[in-house]
């Protein structure tokens, strides 16, 4: 901090940043800085910092997770469509046997991705005391993870869910769209993104394809700060302002995996009404491009390329029909 | 004309002898020098989002500067305490500042010496 403060940009406060700063005036000046800084300030400290470090490791322990009867959970699954497709796709195997990693949907169809009422925030917390060992994350995909649970406690925690209007079993679906808050709420947006998102999820509820498509990331943004990533989406959306006209530009193909990959932008951009229409088409593509269901949007994606979902984008004459 | 902030609230300029001026850009190599003398040192704050006069006053501190060590320009209230954190024994600001935020604002953070998670760590 002392050495960015005295090298930092302060004739111009949008390269005030750290990053213009290396840029600027390279890697090893700058790490010099640090560590003469470094070298000066660590005298003062006395090395109670580690006995500190110490007592937030203990407060992070691993919970006890005895094996548990998973009767019920079996019961469940064989008695209950609506169990087994939220056990299918909201909850991934935990480390410690009989126990799994539910992710509770904050994108129920139509909803505004990422929104939960104060009510079910309540909820949620007493549900983590009771079946997560007290633990509950949010995750970046605007969703909730409750880390630890006794997979003989999922029915009942799935029926607590559902009734809080929390049980959705779309996580990893297409409906599970990240979207910064837009033009709705943001100063700084130049498009809307939670209609976008809102419009896609159930629109392909409804045309029942949703299954169908399978694991899939969209990510929308409403301007090019880019805080709903679109960028490392699958299919990425980015809302643009054109003449004081909504714009949405989309690119094709990235990844915020280990195979980190920037999307790529597929040409020009569609306005506010065609852009559910546009995405449709892509993913009929995909469903027609596919070796198998089996393979993944951006599986189909890395082995063919940009062009044949490019070629169904812009197809004139789907576009002229949606 | 200006004020001159303690601890214990606002007060006259009373300092009567050396000022030695130090701006926001002085490189830290040339405080070397001063840190010796008997002057008041005075930190010249272009505005209150120019924070290089804290790490400078430190560095002041840690060199032995002893004497008496004057943050000057329109820093606010909640400033206060990093700046006495910092090493600096008073902030001077303009009157102006002064009218914006009176006394009570700045005594408020007279407390300066509590919650500070930098002590915490050191030890």
């Amino acid at each position: 901090m002392a050495a960015y403060n005295l090298a930092g940009r302060r004739d111009n406060k949008y390269k005030a940043r750290l990053k213009i700063t290396v840029f600027e005036g390279g890697l090893e000046a700058f790490r010099d800085a640090v560590e003469a800084e470094f070298a000066r300030t660590r005298a003062a400290f006395s090395g109670v910092d580690q006995a500190l470090l110490a007592e937030i490791e203990a407060a992070f322990a691993p919970p006890a997770l005895p094996l548990r009867d998973a009767g019920a959970y079996h019961a469940a699954w064989a008695a209950d469509a609506d169990f087994r497709a939220f056990a299918t796709q909201n909850v991934v195997a935990h480390k410690v046997p009989g126990y799994g990693i539910v992710t509770v949907s904050l994108k129920a169809h139509g909803a505004t991705p990422g929104d939960a009422t104060a009510a079910q925030m309540r909820k949620l917390a007493d549900l983590a005391d009771a079946y997560s060992a007290g633990e509950l994350r949010i995750s970046h995909e605007q969703n909730v993870i409750l880390p630890h649970v006794a997979l003989a406690d999922l029915p009942a925690l799935h029926r607590a869910l559902a009734a809080a209007g929390l049980g959705t079993a779309n996580a990893g679906l297409i409906s599970d769209i990240i979207a910064c808050p837009g033009m709705d709420y943001c100063a700084l947006a130049t498009a809307r993104s939670i209609p976008v998102a809102q419009e896609l999820a159930t629109h392909f509820k409804a045309l029942g394809l949703e299954q169908e498509i399978g694991q899939i990331k969209i990510k929308i943004s409403g301007c090019i700060n880019a805080c709903g990533h679109h960028h490392v989406g699958h299919i990425g959306i980015l809302g643009l302002d054109r003449a004081g006209v909504e714009n949405y530009q989309i690119t094709l193909g990235g990844d915020a995996t280990e195979r980190a990959a920037i999307g790529e932008k597929t040409g020009p951009g569609f306005a506010y009404d065609e852009i559910v229409p546009a995405i449709e088409r892509i993913l009929r593509a995909y469903l027609a491009l596919r070796q198998a269901p089996e393979e993944t949007f951006i599986e189909t994606f890395r082995r063919l390329g940009a062009a044949p979902f490019k070629a169904a984008l812009y197809d004139e004459g789907a576009r002229d029909a949606a | 004309m200006s004020v001159i902030v303690r601890d214990d609230g606002f007060h006259a300029e009373d300092w009567a002898g050396p000022v030695v001026e130090i701006a926001a850009d002085t490189a830290p190599d040339v405080l070397v020098a001063v840190a010796q003398s008997g002057a008041l040192l005075r930190v010249g704050f272009a505005n209150f989002g120019d924070g290089r006069g804290f790490t400078l006053a430190r560095r002041l501190r840690a060199q032995g500067f002893a004497g008496r060590l004057r943050a000057a320009g329109p820093l606010v209230a909640d400033q206060y305490a990093m700046a006495r954190r910092s090493g600096f024994d008073e902030v001077e600001i303009p009157d102006a500042i002064a009218v914006r935020q009176p006394e009570p604002q700045w005594i408020a953070r007279a407390n300066w010496r509590e919650n500070t998670y930098q002590q915490r760590l050191r030890g």
